[in-house]
């Protein structure tokens, strides 16, 4: 087999500037050496990689805004990046570029239990966050599946979502403040404890999703909220994806709103199968993990009437979980989705589009179609309560026919996304990945005013250029 | 791993991998929270993707096998806690022992002192069993005389380098009688079920005579007859794990030859190192044109002892003890992350009547043993170390139980003379003779 990459071209940092970049920043702070650089060269995203010139790892955030002010001085492209599980090649480095990695910054600075808040640096784990709040009975609850090494500025930057999106919401809903480092170098303070605050622009709100291209968020004020006392879990399995919606939608029509609606279309369910052995019925066309948690008197009605429901709409099998350990077992279908199906062939692919929910059945169809129609495996699974779905493309990078038709796959399921008035990202955010797709999203007007939005705070473009759109309008 | 057209320089030995063993890896970065020197650094080379990145590179043309990436591999301890974690099962032993192979090849990390240590203990002491048995005496005598204590008080340590010095505290005691002596070639169980082989292993043998006799009379218990040959040697995992992939087919062809395998249910190993290694003699051997099949059956028979006795439905011990001990269980990485084996010796060891067990709190870390890690890097290996005795302190747990010899040297030398450390076979064992009105 033939290896796909070619030698990158890299344009160095002059040895002068790198000096300088080391005065600044500390010397053990900046690395420079091919076997430091090789490994920073891409994100969490497939088939994505560009080398980077320098990565310098700052301490504080003034060493960040020290950084910040030099490169725009001298005219060096900055890539901001957290642990680099990014889906969309948003931290992939630029040309002659700086990564900047925010890990050590990663300092709890407050858990304040009388408001219900917490402050951390932008490079503490996403799972830390919780972990903090749970002595405090507190509860932070997005939760996107690289959780455990994510971090938390980079969940900000791509406002990342998770499984439980429908009840809780997204990292935009739990943003109450930050603090960002702008291109010119000075430290601002946005947001503040207050439950409302209405002084000024809502500020903060655009720099959550902003993907690194409009400032640095170097802290971040959360909110949490109470732990709920009780989770019931509940596994259905249906023959069709048809009746698996019937069933969302009633659940939802009865004014019930579970934490997790979770689904796997026919493609995970036999993959999942074949590796976790985990006894799904065979004949199933979909699978869904609903789970409602809250207080106990509360979930256990609820729990049992999502039971009578999936019964009611035709559901081949309904198993609720009698304990914690059945309720991990039934998890155990969902959770190995991903691993089952990233085994199957070297390359996977995975993709967020986002419809409203009601077309969700339709949009899982059109992916089976256009897998058939297109040679491909694609298996979907994802997010059922928000519409959030994950085709996955198992494939073979170093396969040029076979990435031809991927793309030609990749283009039908987004524009069938945005006909059904969805998004063709969800959660993973623009970045380089679906930077082609953006402009069927979007009018013209929504183009200008995003990039008057980049032009005004950063005038030289030096804050992750290239990613989600291009400044030149005739690229766009 | 085939080499790009740009890349002139053969690859010797990351050149068999085939390309999709290193593309199979999407870079998600699920490792990185499972890797000991990522967490320690938080830099992405020192990060099992970040090797993998290396790995690539090289295969791609874009990176020669430098000094840089020798030492890289190196720092690696091939604790595997990342296939444990990675959701596309990249194959990273594989990797790894590649790599280093590769970097041996190349001797891109070459001393004159390096080669001449790798050529005595990977070439001599421990691919020769005559003479891996004569260093063991030798150190028995040194340690048992006395002789230790005067060259302790005169000062000749100081001849040596200041890691090796550092260390000849920590010698393992040697056992006075080894396997051979503990062991029959063949013993026969009161009825029998399964016949299977005993490997001795090489630090086992020499430390841990008395665990590969425990090994046995529980075997013995459990309808076994078990054969042992003699002079084994050490199966090539300490090779395969040090870039001398030629010497670790020499040693599993020589282990191949010992046993006769078709008359054998299963090949026993109570040490994790080794049955992490030796589950897959088809990788050194698949394309011999002798030993390819054997080393299949082999790789089918091969099992962990406490995985062989849950297989077999072992026989609970009965009885209870008038007191109860506190007991703690270390997961050695070639076991849990290596094997996928964690539920069996728990299982060994909730049979055990008088055993309190208490779980580890990050049970599954690495000790810092990591076969001879904690020689090569003992800074990085003494800062798990000790984040292993501290969790162990917090249990309260007078007994620590493990399989593998080297975290059980590691994790003695952590908790002092306080602590007991034992392998949980031979808690089982003696719960049977304990049966029988026997020792402990």
């Amino acid at each position: 087999m033939t290896p796909v990459s070619k030698p990158a071209s890299v344009a160095a940092l002059a040895p002068s500037l790198i000096a300088r970049l080391r005065e600044i920043a500390g010397s053990e702070n900046v690395l420079t050496e091919p076997e430091d650089l090789i490994p920073y060269g891409f994100d969490g995203t497939a088939a994505l990689k560009h080398g980077a010139a320098c990565v310098v790892m700052p301490q504080t955030s003034q060493a960040v805004a020290s950084v910040l002010r030099f490169a725009v001085a001298e005219g060096i492209p900055v890539v901001t990046r957290g642990s680099g599980t990014g889906l969309s090649g948003g931290s992939v480095p630029v040309d002659g570029g700086i990564v900047l990695a925010l890990v050590h910054l990663n300092r709890i600075l407050e858990v304040d239990p009388a408001n219900l808040t917490l402050l951390a640096e932008a490079g503490v784990i996403t799972k830390a966050i919780d972990d903090a709040a749970l002595p405090h009975g507190l509860f932070y609850p997005p939760d996107p599946g690289s959780m455990k090494i994510s971090t938390i500025g980079g969940n900000v930057a791509n406002n990342s979502g998770g499984l439980r999106g429908l009840k809780y919401g997204v990292t935009r809903d739990y943003v109450m403040g930050m603090e960002v480092v702008l291109p010119d170098g000075d430290l601002a303070w946005l947001g503040s404890k207050c439950v409302k605050d209405v002084a000024g622009y809502s500020m903060k709100d655009l720099f959550v999703g902003s993907e690194g291209t409009l400032g640095i968020i170097t802290k971040v004020l959360l909110k949490l909220v109470p732990r709920p006392k009780a989770r019931r879990t509940l596994l259905a399995s249906f023959d069709s994806m048809e009746a698996a919606a019937r069933s969302v939608s009633r659940i939802i029509e009865r004014q019930i709103i579970p934490c997790t609606l979770e689904f796997l279309d026919r493609k995970t369910c036999q993959s999942v199968e074949d590796y976790a052995k985990v006894g799904l019925p065979t004949e199933a066309a979909a699978v869904v993990l609903m789970e409602t948690d809250g207080h106990l008197a509360v979930v256990e009605d609820e729990a049992a009437s999502m039971e009578a429901i999936a019964r009611e709409c035709g559901a081949i099998s309904v198993e609720k979980a009698a304990d914690e350990a059945h309720a991990v077992r039934l998890a155990t279908a969902r959770r190995s989705a991903f691993s089952a199906l990233a085994r199957i062939r070297p390359t996977t692919i995975l993709e967020d589009v986002t419809v409203p929910r009601s077309h969700l059945a339709e949009i899982v169809a059109f992916v089976e179609e256009v897998a058939a129609r297109h040679r491909l495996q694609i298996a979907t699974f994802g997010h059922f309560g928000d519409g959030n779905v994950h085709p996955t493309i198992l494939t073979d990078e170093t396969d040029a026919d076979e990435m031809e038709r991927v793309h030609l796959a990749l283009g039908e399921i987004f524009e069938k996304t945005i006909e059904l008035g969805g998004t063709i990202t969800g959660e993973h955010g623009v970045g380089l990945a679906k930077k082609p797709f953006l402009p069927g999203q979007f009018d013209e007007a929504s183009y200008r005013l995003m990039r008057q939005v980049k032009r005004s705070l950063d005038p030289a473009g030096l804050l992750n250029p290239g990613k989600i759109f291009d400044l030149e309008e005739s690229r766009a | 791993m085939s080499v790009s057209p740009a890349n002139h320089r053969v690859l010797r030995h990351m050149g068999d991998l085939d390309y999709s063993v290193v593309q199979q890896c999407m870079h998600c970065g699920m490792c990185l929270p499972s890797c000991p020197t990522y967490l320690e650094t938080r830099r992405e080379r020192n990060s099992p993707r970040g090797r993998i990145s290396l790995m690539r590179a090289i295969a791609d043309g874009e990176l020669e096998v430098t000094r840089e990436f020798g030492e890289e591999m190196y720092y690696c301890l091939g604790c595997l806690a990342c296939t444990t974690a990675c959701p596309a099962g990249v194959d990273y032993p594989k990797l790894f022992e590649h790599a280093r192979a590769e970097i041996e090849a190349q001797d891109v990390l070459f001393t004159p002192g390096r080669r001449f240590w790798r050529w005595l203990t990977l070439r001599q002491i421990f691919a020769k069993p005559w003479m891996l048995r004569s260093v063991g005496r030798l150190l028995w005598l040194y340690q048992a005389s006395g002789l230790c204590f005067l060259v302790r008080k005169s000062g000749l340590l100081r001849i040596l380098p200041a890691n090796l010095r550092d260390l000849e505290p920590s010698t393992p005691p040697i056992q006075r009688r080894f396997s051979e002596d503990l062991i029959r070639e063949i013993e026969m169980p009161a009825r029998r079920r399964f016949r299977v082989g005993m490997l001795t292993g090489c630090v086992q043998d020499l430390v841990f005579s008395d665990v590969n006799r425990d090994t046995v009379e529980v075997l013995l218990e459990n309808e076994c007859e078990v054969v042992t040959p003699r002079d084994q040697g050490c199966c090539g995992s300490l090779h395969a794990h040090n870039g001398d992939l030629e010497q670790a087919a020499v040693q599993a062809r020589r282990l191949l030859d010992q046993f006769d395998l078709a008359s054998l249910d299963a090949v026993i190993t109570n040490a994790a190192g080794c049955g992490s290694h030796l589950k897959h003699f088809s990788n050194l051997l698949g394309d011999d044109p002798v030993y390819a099949d054997r080393a299949r059956e082999w790789d089918r028979k091969a099992r962990d002892v406490s995985q062989w006795l849950v297989e077999i439905g072992f026989r609970k011990p009965v009885g209870e003890s008038r007191e109860t001990v506190r007991m703690t269980y270390h997961e050695a990485c070639h076991l849990c992350h290596g094997q996928g084996i964690s539920r069996e010796p728990r299982e060994v060891l909730r049979s055990v009547p008088g055993l309190e067990f208490i779980e580890l709190e990050n049970a599954t870390h690495c000790c810092g043993s990591a076969g001879v890690y904690n020689i090569t890097q003992p800074e990085q290996a003494g800062k798990l170390q000790r984040e292993k005795a501290a969790c162990i302190a917090k249990t309260g747990a007078g007994l620590v139980t493990t399989a593998n010899p080297g975290c059980h040297l590691q994790i003695q030398n952590a908790v002092g003379e306080g602590v007991e450390v034992r392998h949980p076979v031979s808690l089982l064992a003696a719960a049977y003779r304990a049966e029988k009105g026997g020792a402990k």
